[in-house]
């Protein structure tokens, strides 16, 4: 029961807020259910035993990232009125038939399967605790390759943020 | 005493991760077709790799392999890094145009 009800709660929490980051009109309140969302998230990672996920879930998302999208936020202004025009013909009913394609897979998919997915393939007996030795020990040995690409990846782009950031400014003091 | 055994004992198994993951994934995708702020569509981005996030955790649960929260760990970098690139794009568009929404940016149409 209280396996149930650390799944239950934190998953509506996630839907809630997953609801008021698509379709709240202040940013702020955006961001703010996107935190909802990301926390309750962390909260279903320690239920998964995924506890080093769910720290750097905490540390990057719900702390780095969000900053970061508030910081825009109140750079570009929370007041700005969104455009309600469409620009191509027809986008509404476009986006509704696509939404309704996708909801009927997925639908199709969860009824086709009858929930039985356990049965197919079962679940191990042990519980893995996934603490910072075992995905260290994976990441550095069996991932090192991949761990490398991402180093990488993470100096361009820091590089190239700052060089977007910087050209502007440039720009804007010349003229 | 079974029966009354199981209709209160409500066993929450992977299916209902996976549910959940889809139903998160298929609202980031709502909001990603419906708004035109460029931000907002960012964040639908992240609901949507969180989604999968779950995924990966869930049949890492499931499985009991290590190599999905490994994943996991990759996808939230990458994450990272598009997140800085793409606010640092915004914020750039937003200097020369003074709008974040995608409507208006069609300057490199032919």
């Amino acid at each position: 029961m209280v396996e149930a009800l650390l799944f239950f709660a934190p998953a509506s929490l996630i839907i809630i807020g997953a609801l008021i980051v698509i379709f709240a009109r202040n940013p702020v309140h955006n961001a703010m259910g996107l935190v909802l969302t990301l926390v309750s998230l962390a909260i279903i990672y320690i239920t998964l035993n995924a506890t080093f996920v769910a720290m750097v879930q905490m540390l990057v998302y719900a702390g780095a990232v969000m900053t970061l999208f508030l910081f825009v936020i109140m750079m570009i202004g929370v007041d700005k009125k969104e455009q309600s025009t469409d620009s191509i013909k027809g986008q509404t009913f476009l986006v509704i038939g696509v939404f309704l394609i996708l909801i009927s897979l997925l639908a199709y998919v969860a009824v086709s399967s009858e929930f039985k997915w356990d049965l197919w393939f079962p679940p191990v007996e042990y519980d893995l605790e996934g603490t910072p030795q075992l995905i260290a020990g994976v990441l550095f040995t069996e991932w090192i390759f991949p761990f490398e690409i991402i180093s990488i990846l993470l100096i361009v782009a820091t590089a190239a943020a700052i060089a977007l950031a910087y050209d502007t400014k440039k720009k804007n003091s010349n003229a | 005493m079974i029966q009354r055994k199981r209709i209160v004992m409500l066993e929450v198994t992977t299916d209902w991760y996976l549910t959940l993951a889809a139903m998160l994934f298929t609202i980031g995708f709502l909001g990603m077709m419906i708004r035109k702020n460029a931000l907002i569509m960012f964040m639908c981005i992240e609901l949507m790799l969180n989604a999968v996030n779950l995924t990966f955790i869930s049949a890492s649960n499931h499985f009991g392999k290590i190599d999905g929260q490994v994943f996991v760990f990759f996808v939230l970098v990458v994450a990272a890094a598009e997140v800085v690139v793409g606010l640092a794009i915004i914020v750039s568009i937003f200097r020369k145009q003074s709008s974040a929404s995608v409507d208006v940016l069609n300057v490199s149409r032919g």
